[in-house]
């Protein structure tokens, strides 16, 4: 099997399990004042130069959420939050805007280029360091990338090219200025603003994040790509994107994140909404690395994150696809309403928790339209003292006749500190509906283990084939720089779990 | 008449009432538990569906109705359910009948709760976790009566029929049976218990069991809960397994309009098994809810369960049952299915099966699956000449024959064949 091959020759470039995202990047940065309240929001619409409309849209939503309690039902444990104690916009200083990717900081660029995504046009999204290397790359398609740094998106690429097609790809700040009209048209209906706690939150204060609009028929040239790094102290990153799929048109996205190793926790509340027309197909991806602390549980992101997309034309389909290694604490469920007639959910998903990591992810699929249709696959690995949980929601209205659903979630489990759980609600009210939910929970069996040491491989190898092999199902479903780096990441997140 | 107080205060209000005339007013350990419980409840109240373990279940039905306590006529000889063997507790309104029981000449103790409460000290109460538990709080607050069952080592006690019987008064009446059951070491029993009542009485029957399966012991549980249309069932089932201890429940779910059996389950000891199956027969507007809770609290045990639902009319079937498997329960073997059958449009299934494990060497599976007769397998009967309701009747019994061929136990086997096939006769009446 090549992409293991591979894997294991990665691997084994790695050098010792530290977090090699975790440096910090020392450039001038313009703060709000630390804390949360009405001014605040001001402040933000203010920097961002919004239309009055947009602040009474998250004035709103901030005296929702002052009225909000924190959800406790996640099976994640974390001491309070002081949502005083934090700053709600940082963002790089910036003499004036850049108009070509020339003019951007080349501090920012080196940041970047560290984190393996350069920013450069003739470029591809090199997710694996030494990617570069390999001959095949000049054949690769490019990827346009969308760079936020803490609070501002600093750099798109390809978005000239993008725009001879139609496609808007940019900065969500920068699509309100360009293209008010569709963002007030979409913004918010998939995630209204009480939607929950971290919701609420993320619509006061959100500062940037993706816009993406593939205009009718259209199928997007290349894969595109959002990498979000929160750098600064005591900032929380809330980002939000917004993806529209038009009639016919087709667009793989891909998000990826990084932090700096810090002793303090930090919160990222993102929102992502989707929105897929009729016949229209959106997929979804990211790998998500945020710094997940040490080994004794200090540091780390919480990713308090809402995704949701509707398919609310016939025949759409929304396919997310996620590797959870990273953050302290994971709460994170992207789910499907399946409004039109035989349209289309699927959740791929594998999340790792290793150290004192705790994980509460999965999805909620929700069949309104006739025949549609929801696959679930879930792999949840625990290692350490990590705790892992499946928490996800099948709904069949009565009108979804003859909707199908199949769920399936597996847990591994490495070492008896951990802990893995599944919690699936199946709530069924249409008779010609079927709905099927299986579960596994066990550790790596000695058998296989046994077989691979026979050959030589190390415990550590061993270990990491045997996980690639038990997420095979979800990895096959990644673009190809990313199912590489997902399987890279794997490995390192369950480094020190064996022996 | 006084009007009657409803919902949580009404219990409560009849407690106070009542405190000094329930069984063991005069033994502190009782006073002590009741006082315990009627401070949960009072706390709490009934619980509503915010509370996670209620979310499919609205018990406002049965809070908004006024209940009085049971007022029994002793000089009635009420029809009694099909014998399945020769030893027999019969329960009247929740009271202990003692002129209709069969209890004489028993190799193994079986008494009213009523009059040996004196000697339940350390017993009464040692499973039953009323804080956690709000039906368990209005149970041991109001209990009257119920059955103690004491199985000596090593003695097969054979099958034990326990009925309960509600009747139909003026106004609703609630009853809450406690009954106590221990298996000594290498002790085995079969309970067949029928619960039932006439179709148009009220009442709301809400027993409370503490089952000790000691070492080495073998319980077969089967429940026929066949209420009377108009009745609650809300039940729950408190069971602890020593080491290689067997319990055996099986619960057909049938009658009554809101029904709930809870089952909680603790493997205590190293290689015990567990069955927990059940059957859901539901239709009109009748609402079921089966919850389980499985403890693996020591390694190399085994669990399985196997529940089936058939639902039609506008009935609701609920499933929930969660595996806990702690960090010492290596080697843990739990396995667990729940699948439902639509027969109508108007019906509604709720499933929400659960794995909660801190054990690494453990093989732990559940499957949950929906949906309406199969296609395929009804053309087939039918391309043999097998006319549909036949077939469709065929079809519903093997579904629903998978759950009852779990049950070890032949004289509860075919106690829940016969009541299945019953329910389904009926139903075909209706149709």
């Amino acid at each position: 099997m090549p992409a293991v091959t591979e894997t294991i020759d990665t691997v084994q470039s790695v050098t010792e399990g530290t977090y090699k995202w975790g440096f910090e990047t020392d450039i001038e940065m313009e703060f709000a004042p630390k804390g949360l309240n009405e001014d605040i929001v001001r402040f933000i619409s203010k920097k961002k130069n919004e239309p009055q409309w947009l602040l009474d849209w998250r004035l709103k939503a901030f005296a929702i959420w002052k009225k909000m309690e924190e959800p406790v039902w996640a099976a994640v444990k974390y001491p309070p939050i002081d949502y005083q104690d934090a700053y709600y916009y940082a963002a790089p200083v910036q003499k004036v805007k850049p108009k070509s990717l020339d003019e951007v900081d080349p501090e920012l660029l080196r940041t970047y280029a560290k984190l393996g995504i350069p920013l450069k046009e003739q470029a591809i999204l090199a997710g694996v360091e030494g990617a570069g290397e390999t001959p095949s790359d000049a054949g690769r398609m490019p990827v346009a990338v969308d760079a936020v740094f803490d609070s501002v998106s600093v750099a798109t690429t390809f978005k000239a090219r993008l725009e001879k097609e139609g496609i808007i790809f940019c900065a969500i700040s920068e699509a309100v200025q360009t293209h008010p009209e569709l963002v007030r048209q979409y913004l918010g209906t998939v995630v209204p603003q009480g939607d929950n706690f971290y919701a609420a939150l993320n619509s006061a204060v959100f500062t940037d994040g993706s816009f993406v609009y593939i205009p009718k028929g259209v199928r997007c040239p290349m894969e595109l790509s959002t990498y979000f790094r929160i750098n600064a102290k005591s900032t929380g990153q809330f980002e939000r994107t917004l993806i529209i799929a038009e009639e016919g048109s087709t667009v793989s996205y891909l998000e990826g994140c990084t932090a700096p190793m810090r002793d303090e926790n930090q919160l990222h509340a993102a929102v992502v909404e989707l929105v897929a027309l009729d016949d229209a197909t959106i997929k979804y991806s990211t790998v998500q690395n945020w710094y997940p602390g040490d080994a004794e549980g200090r540091g780390g992101i919480y990713n308090f994150v809402t995704k949701r997309a509707h398919c609310r034309g016939r025949r759409s389909k929304v396919s997310w696809t996620q590797v959870e290694t990273g953050s302290a604490i994971t709460w994170k469920y992207p789910s499907c309403v399946l409004l039109g007639d035989d349209s289309v959910g699927e959740f791929y998903s594998v999340a790792i928790t290793n150290n004192r990591q705790q994980a509460d992810t999965g999805t909620k699929m929700i069949h309104v339209g006739k025949r549609t249709t929801s696959t679930i696959v879930s792999k949840g690995i625990s290692a350490g003292r990590g705790q892992n949980t499946y928490r996800g929601l099948v709904r069949v209205a009565p009108t979804a006749s003859s909707a199908r659903n199949f769920t399936q979630c597996d847990s591994l489990l490495i070492g008896d500190q951990c802990g893995a759980h599944t919690v699936p609600y199946i709530e069924n009210r249409c008779m010609t509906a079927k709905v099927e939910h299986e579960a596994t929970t066990s550790r790596i069996a000695e058998d296989q283990l046994f077989y691979c040491r026979q050959r030589g491989l190390s415990e550590e190898d061993a270990v990491g084939l045997i996980v690639n092999g038990f997420c095979r199902e979800v990895l096959k479903e990644l673009p190809m720089e990313f199912a590489v780096e997902a399987q890279k990441l794997l490995q390192i997140s369950l480094e020190g779990s064996v022996g | 008449m006084t009007a009657l107080v409803t919902g949580a205060a009404g219990f409560l209000h009849r407690f106070e009432g009542l405190q000094q005339r329930l069984p063991g007013a005069r033994l502190p350990f009782v006073q002590a538990l009741r006082e315990q419980a009627a401070e949960a409840f009072r706390r709490q109240g009934f619980p509503t569906r915010r509370i996670e373990a209620w979310k499919y279940t609205d018990l406002r039905p049965v809070a908004e109705a006024g209940f009085d306590e049971a007022l029994t006529a002793m000089d009635d000889s009420p029809a009694l359910p099909p014998a399945h063997g020769a030893a027999r507790a019969v329960f009247v309104d929740g009271r202990f009948r003692a002129d209709l029981s069969m209890l004489d000449g028993l190799s193994y103790g079986a008494e009213s709760l009523a009059a040996a409460l004196e000697r339940q000290e350390g017993r009464l109460g040692a499973l039953a976790r009323p804080v956690e538990q709000p039906m368990a709080a209005l149970n041991t607050m109001l209990f009257e009566d119920g059955l103690v069952v004491t199985v000596p080592a090593g003695v097969a006690g054979g099958v034990l029929d326990l009925v309960s019987l509600g009747t139909a008064s003026e106004r609703p009446e609630a009853f809450h049976p406690r009954h106590l059951i221990r298996l000594e070491a290498g002790a085995s029993l079969t309970i067949i218990e029928t619960a039932t009542g006439p179709a148009e009485a009220r009442y709301l029957h809400n027993p409370v069991y503490e089952i000790e399966v000691a070492f080495g012991a073998v319980l077969t549980h089967a429940r026929l809960q066949q209420e009377g249309a108009r009745a609650f069932q809300l039940s729950t089932a408190y069971a602890r397994v020593e080491k290689g201890g067997t319990y055996d429940n099986f619960t057909l779910n049938a009658g009554g309009r809101l029904v709930r059996n809870e089952i909680h389950t603790v493997l205590a000891g190293p290689a015990a098994t567990c069955h927990m199956n059940g059957a859901q027969l539901l239709r009109d507007g009748q609402h079921a809810d089966t919850t389980t809770f499985l403890d693996h609290a020591a390694p190399d045990c085994a669990s399985r369960q196997t529940y089936k639902t058939v639902l039609s009319g506008r009935s609701r079937g609920v499933f929930q049952g969660k595996i806990h498997v702690h960090q010492v329960a290596q080697r843990t073997d739990g396995y667990q299915m729940n699948q439902a059958l639509l027969l109508s449009p108007e019906a509604e299934i709720d499933s929400k099966p659960q794995l909660e494990i801190y054990a690494d060497d453990v093989k732990c599976s559940h499957g949950a699956t929906v949906g309406a007769i199969d296609a395929e397998q009804l053309f087939y009967l039918r391309a043999r000449g097998i006319p549909e309701a036949r077939a469709r009747a065929m079809l519903v019994e093997a579904f629903l024959r998978e759950a009852i061929e779990g049950v070890q136990d032949e004289a509860a086997r075919e106690a829940l064949d016969a009541a299945v096939t019953g329910w389904w006769d009926r139903q075909g009446e209706a149709a």
